[in-house]
């Protein structure tokens, strides 16, 4: 296995659309600050290991992509970083560092997201609430978000009736509201047309750059490409190659260990 | 064939009478098996989205509990209810029977089953397609499951209405426990049964169809509030449901 | 994590459950308490559909100001109610039972009212010939031709009367029923409907016969032999026995209609210008 390790710092403002400043201060942890330590981590479902052996440290800032054939780990990884799954297999370790003095706050958006018969922004408050934000917050905390993800105007109609693209969108509100430190996504915008998938992919660079670290699972290459700066390579399981954007998209020196994954998968723009 | 369009004349006579004794019944029908309703829908919705969550040990054989009672005969719950509240029996004390509240207990304890089976399915099934998302966002899963209860209120509803019908249609239960008293523990179901064995047949036939009637006229006028009270959502809900 | 969680929430539930239904009940329970100005009764179908009760009880209301509910059942269930102590007053017809219930000392005493009678109803066209003054001879008939009857089979008074009658007509009807015997396990009502849907005997008490209204071919064809009177006997639950027992008020009825007044009210009370029950009362006990 290959592993460069950067301290990265975070991605200046692109240029894109407009974005606010950061929601928080710079937090006295600082930024590249680890939050979250796995060692030789795994996890198993009955008799299969879905994951075995992987060692990373997430760094605040950073946005990483989790690529890979189908079956070969990346949503496990991904539920094992969130912390959802427990590390199951072996002597593994999952750490959470604690660089301001409390837990990381993390948040999951899923490729499809579940929403409730409830209007979207009952949908939002709901995960406020399940956060135990208090209730003199949840309102404005849930009309910023909705604003954020330009559906302020649809905050009243059901949430099942939006369009897939707006739903997605609900579903990033709904975790950006929780203001987290982390961002998990699993193929957000895998069942979304193309222009859904652009407005989606805006907002998750617009909340990177404003200092929230990403971890997204994709099977666009293009996405990947385009929003994160590390990318981890898991094949069968295993974490094979950890290296930056540019390094594993090299199209002079493809590394070996994925090249044919990265000749198999079409490069979507 | 007589008889049927005897009891038709009949019924609607019945209605137009509005005889006192008449409404007095159907007014105590509709109480007794409304607030066991109501208690029954406590107990058994809370009951059915834990069992849809829970992972005690014996939580199957609860499963299959609840499943069976589905077949729970309603003069066998009026019997086991009569033994607990009859003055030989526990709860003798507070001398319920041949009361209008046995009579809800025992129509609850025969909801209970109904609700918390058929909530149980509502709620694991919501929970199949969304409680992993409702555990990420941080629910317990008696909270989620509560709240599959809300994302599924329209199914709940059905099933409440089911049990309604259960509730007043049965005429074991109550026959045992309220004493079929002439103007105390009498209601529709009782009444009928009285008729049959007077030979009276036109007549329990009638009260049969009147029974029908104002159950009919419960259930047009929820619809009609569901369906004025948002007519776009209304017409959605018709997607959903 | 997760068994922790449903248990807490479970016993939270629970409590707040426990809460609700136990105000629940207290709000309709509210009502429906029986007062001091109350009394229960366990008497049988046969009696309450005779309509006796509507005449008669208001007048005893009337006199004492007490409100007797009556609960209607077979006279085995009104006695074993009675036993529980869920009633305060027993009023049945089967002497050898409530004498039974009195020696078992759930009763400290049995007093006559009244008597009404039986009569055997059967198809017009009587095709076992049995129509005439003598019962026993009648259902003799009927066995031996094992023409189609009715019985209650159901413990209550009628019964046994009619176990009784057999017994008299020299059938043992534990040994071997006759052919054409048929039990419901039912009141009344029901098996007249079923003999009258069958073309069957049956012997059923007259008041029930006067104000059923599916008769069908039915006929009354034996009555007036004295083997078909029918005692009833009016019975105080015993408070030493069941001590919320209302006893005094329970006295009041046993008094009241074993009294002049309770015993005319009785003899007045007629259906199509019939009188059904005739008061005993003082006719020894």
């Amino acid at each position: 296995m290959r592993r460069d390790e950067l301290a990265l710092p975070i991605a200046p403002p692109s240029a894109g659309p407009a974005h606010q400043v950061a929601h928080r201060p710079v937090p006295a942890g600082g930024v590249g600050a680890p939050l979250i330590t796995l060692r030789d981590a795994g996890v198993r479902f009955g008799d299969v290991a879905a994951l075995a052996g992987v060692s990373l440290t997430l760094q605040r800032g950073e946005q990483i992509a989790l690529v890979g054939a189908n079956g070969a780990g990346k949503t496990t990884l991904l539920r094992l970083l969130h912390g959802t799954l427990p590390s199951s297999a072996g002597p593994g370790s999952r750490i959470e560092h604690q660089p301001d003095g409390r837990a990381p706050v993390a948040a999951m958006m899923f490729q499809r997201p579940f929403l409730l018969h409830l209007s979207a922004a009952r949908n939002v408050r709901l995960a406020l609430w399940l956060h135990g934000v208090p209730r003199a917050e949840r309102a404005a905390r849930t009309m910023r978000a909705l604003e954020r993800v330009g559906l302020a105007g649809l905050a009243a109609r059901p949430a099942r009736t939006l369009s897939g693209g707006e739903q997605q969108r609900l579903a990033l509100a709904r975790a950006w509201a929780l203001e987290p430190d982390i961002l998990f996504l699993d193929e957000p915008t895998a069942s979304l047309d193309p222009s859904a998938r652009r407005e989606v992919e805006q907002l998750v660079a617009a909340l990177a750059a404003d200092g929230v670290t990403t971890v997204m699972t994709t099977h666009n290459l293009g996405q990947a490409k385009r929003l994160a700066r590390r990318v981890l390579y898991l094949d069968h399981g295993r974490l094979r190659l950890d290296l930056p954007t540019e390094r594993f998209f090299d199209p002079q020196r493809p590394p070996p260990e994925a090249a044919e994954f990265l000749r198999g998968e079409l490069p979507w723009n | 064939m007589d008889t049927i369009a005897d009891s038709l004349h009949l019924a609607l006579a019945l209605i137009a009478d509005a005889d006192e004794r008449l409404l007095a019944i159907v007014g105590l029908s509709l109480r007794v098996s409304a607030t066991a309703c109501a208690l029954g829908a406590a107990v058994g919705l809370l009951g059915g989205a834990w069992l849809a969550v829970a992972r005690v040990p014996g939580h199957r054989l609860l499963v299959w509990a609840s499943n069976t009672l589905l077949a729970l005969p309603a003069v066998v719950v009026g019997l086991l209810v009569y033994l607990m509240l009859s003055r030989a029996g526990p709860l003798g004390d507070a001398g319920l029977l041949f009361t209008p509240t046995a009579m809800v207990i025992a129509q609850a304890v025969l909801v209970v089953p109904l609700i918390a089976a058929l909530a149980r399915r509502l709620v694991a099934d919501a929970m199949t397609e969304g409680g992993e998302q409702l555990r990420s966002l941080g629910a317990a899963p008696m909270t989620a499951a509560m709240l599959m209860l809300l994302h599924t209120r329209f199914g709940v509803a059905t099933v409440l209405l089911t049990a309604f019908g259960r509730a007043i249609s049965e005429v074991g239960a109550v026959m045992i426990v309220g004493g079929n008293i002439d103007g105390v523990t009498r209601v529709m179901t009782t009444a009928i049964a009285l008729e049959t064995s007077k030979g009276d047949l036109p007549l329990a036939l009638a009260l049969g169809i009147v029974l029908l009637g104002v159950v009919g006229l419960i259930y047009g006028l929820i619809a009609v509030v569901q369906a004025l009270s948002s007519p776009r959502a209304a017409a959605t809900r018709q997607a959903w449901a | 994590m997760e068994l922790i969680d449903a248990r807490q929430a479970a016993r939270a539930a629970t409590r707040r459950l426990m809460l609700g239904l136990g105000l629940a009940l207290a709000l309709s329970a509210g009502g429906a308490r029986a007062q001091d100005q109350t009394l229960m009764m366990a008497s049988t179908t046969s009696t309450e559909q005779s309509g006796l009760f509507g005449h008669l009880l208001p007048r005893f209301q009337q006199a004492t100001g007490i409100e007797v509910r009556v609960v209607a059942v077979g006279t085995g269930q009104a006695l074993d109610i009675g036993r529980r102590g869920d009633a305060d007053i027993v009023f049945v017809h089967n002497k050898a039972a409530e004498e039974k219930f009195v020696a078992d000392g759930f009763s400290t005493a049995r007093k006559d009212v009244m008597y009404n009678d039986f009569v055997l109803v059967g198809p017009k066209s009587d095709p076992a010939g049995v129509a005439g003054k003598d019962v026993a001879a009648a259902l003799n008939k009927i066995a031996t031709r094992g023409a189609p009857f009715v019985s209650r089979g159901d413990k209550s008074g009628t019964h046994a009367a009619e176990l009784r009658l057999w017994k008299g007509a020299g059938v043992d009807i534990a040994a071997a029923k006759p052919a054409g015997y048929r039990e419901c396990g039912c009141g009344m009502g029901p098996a007249l409907n079923m003999a009258s849907s069958t073309g069957a005997y049956l012997l059923t008490d007259r008041g029930t016969w006067i104000s059923f209204k599916n008769r069908g071919d039915l006929a009354i064809l034996v009555e007036g032999d004295t083997k078909l009177f029918n005692q009833y006997g009016v019975m105080v639950v015993n408070p030493a026995r069941h001590p919320h027992v209302k006893a005094a008020a329970a006295q009041r009825f046993a008094d009241w209609i074993t009294s002049a007044a309770g015993q005319q009210a009785i003899a007045d009370y007629k259906i199509g210008g019939e009188q059904l029950f005739f008061p005993n009362a003082n006719a020894g006990n």
